[in-house]
């Protein structure tokens, strides 16, 4: 008989306990809660009934799905071009960029709320400089509207594609390129039959878990106006923590919901990367 | 190197960087200025702001706050997770398709979701709320500590050192203790740095469990917003300033690393 490894035994007892207590004792609670009736009085299916059917709560889901789709859609393309741009520059300097990239990636939430308001508030920055030249549009523009949040959503959707793509060029092999234009192959023929089926998987990828985080994030809108944004995130916030509103059990199923929209995105993810031939490098 | 790059390269990155750089650079400015309501730029600089900000006595006790929770969390997952990783990847390569599954759990449970979760089992349970976020903090950067920890042992090929560790006669403990723990500590402490500067920033939990009793720092801005903007953005840039700092060193020691292997 194999003798018990001790030391395996005492350092994942405690791991896997603080693992237990606070991952999948508060995903069981969820589920379970969204599963009950208000105020937690027998199982019952109407939470979930009661999202489809309420057009406030079907509105949020619409508003997450969107901005998201649209920040991660403007980022990528932005990020494809801007990286592949840098993999023309110097090592030294392609160093610097990932490394601002990666500095700007952990500017988000309350400080990048913050930072769009002092460029684009009531009396901000740019606000004030476009009404000195009398440029009307402009200085109306309205940092607390959705393109407001738009502006930020893709603040802090820019640098993570920019790391997430880096890698991705690294992986187009010099020569095929060259092994193409020996065999008479243009640039553009090269990029539309070779690049870009290569890549597109990992462009996919990306893209999947740019949207994922940004149907997660809350902080940043929260900033701009508290509850008023009718955003997934946010609704669960106020239904969870509000006192006059409170609904856990609403929120804990719009939160399982929110919860499967991720993990089918991280799935799809998973199964894009799996898609890249790395038989080939 | 191709030396006569198109405009075009140029004209792409430095659209990206110089969106990436405006916000931080118009918020400096602004946590300068003495004030700045109506003309093009600042009526006159001051350091009254960062002044204000650090003699009040609120805001170095919620600077307190947030080291408590970020560092707590950060040493326990020092002694906990790095110490399981271990085992995991020398021991069990078998569980390490578990903990990848973790990981893809928790990035489809980002912190509002976990945040109900947690309301719902512990709010009326006795533990008090503030272990509660510590512990949700220890979850949320089990990916960041699991990447680093086991990359260093792949790198120092920790199962033959183990083996060769035990068979002069150490024990496995001994072995962990005084071979593998000195050689993964560069790694382990960049996985750190890393993980605390995302707690550090963390609002979502904070607010959601304990945000009214425990004023952390985020919560503190929060507060601040519409108070008085001069400062927040002084708090902004100091939030920032450490947050170069923490990557700074975190880019030193991944490249020395890098050097001597």
């Amino acid at each position: 008989m194999k003798k018990i490894n001790g030391m395996l035994v005492a350092s994942l007892i405690p791991f896997l306990f603080l693992i237990l207590l606070f991952l999948f004792i508060p995903l069981f609670f969820m589920i379970y809660g969204s599963f009950q009736a208000d105020g937690g009085t027998g199982f019952s299916f109407k939470q979930y009934q009661e999202i489809f059917q309420n057009e406030y709560y079907r509105q949020a889901f619409k508003n997450s799905i969107l901005i998201s789709l649209l920040s991660s859609f403007i980022a990528t393309l932005l990020a494809i071009f801007a990286t592949y741009s840098i993999t023309h520059f110097s090592s030294r300097i392609q160093n610097r960029v990932l490394i601002f990239a990666n500095l700007t990636s952990n500017f988000a939430g309350i400080p990048l709320a913050f930072a769009f308001i002092v460029l684009l508030g009531n009396s901000g920055l740019f606000t004030l400089l476009f009404k000195h030249f009398g440029w009307e549009t402009l200085s109306s523009f309205n940092v607390y509207s959705w393109s407001g949040l738009v502006l930020i959503y893709l603040y802090f959707q820019l640098p993570l594609a920019v790391m997430l793509l880096y890698p991705v060029y690294q992986g187009i092999n010099k020569h095929w390129k060259e092994a193409a234009s020996l065999l008479g192959a243009s640039s553009t023929q090269f990029w539309l039959r070779i690049g870009i089926p290569i890549i597109l998987p990992s462009i996919a990828g990306t893209f999947s878990i740019l949207f994922a985080n940004a149907m997660g994030a809350y902080a940043s809108a929260y900033a701009l106006t508290g509850s008023t944004y009718n955003l997934v995130t946010i609704r669960i916030g106020a239904l969870t923590t509000g006192d006059i509103f409170a609904k856990p059990e609403l929120g804990s199923a719009i939160a399982g919901l929110l919860g499967l929209t991720l993990v089918v995105a991280m799935l799809l993810n998973e199964w894009l990367t799996r898609k890249v031939r790395r038989d080939l490098s | 190197m191709n030396k006569n790059r198109p405009f075009f390269h140029y004209l792409t990155i430095g659209a990206v960087l110089l969106y990436l750089l405006v916000p931080l650079l118009g918020t400096l400015i602004y946590s300068f200025s003495t004030q700045w309501h109506k003309t093009i730029l600042p009526e006159g600089l001051t350091f009254h702001w960062y002044g204000e900000l650090f003699s009040d006595s609120l805001f170095l006790k919620a600077m307190g706050r947030s080291l408590i929770l970020s560092v707590g969390a950060t040493i326990l997952s020092l002694l906990i997770m790095v110490p399981a990783i271990f085992s995991i990847v020398v021991y069990a390569p078998r569980l390490e398709k578990f903990i990848q599954a973790l990981i893809v759990l928790t990035y489809a449970m980002p912190g509002v979701i976990i945040a109900v979760g947690l309301i719902r089992a512990y709010s009326n349970s006795g533990m008090p709320m503030v272990v509660v976020t510590v512990g949700a903090y220890f979850v949320g950067i089990l990916p960041y500590m699991y990447q680093g920890t086991r990359n260093s042992l792949r790198n120092i090929q920790a199962v033959s050192l183990m083996e060769a560790a035990e068979i002069l006669g150490a024990s496995r403990f001994t072995a962990f203790l005084k071979v593998i723990l000195p050689n993964i500590m560069p790694g382990v402490l960049v996985s750190s740095l890393l993980s605390f500067s995302i707690l550090f920033g963390e609002f979502v939990l904070v607010n959601l469990l304990i945000g009214g009793s425990f004023e952390t720092v985020q919560v503190y801005l929060y507060k601040k917003l519409n108070v008085s903007g001069h400062i927040a953005s002084a708090i902004v840039i100091c939030y920032f300033i450490l947050i170069s700092i923490l990557s700074s060193i975190i880019v030193k020691v991944t490249r020395s690393r890098k050097e001597t292997l």
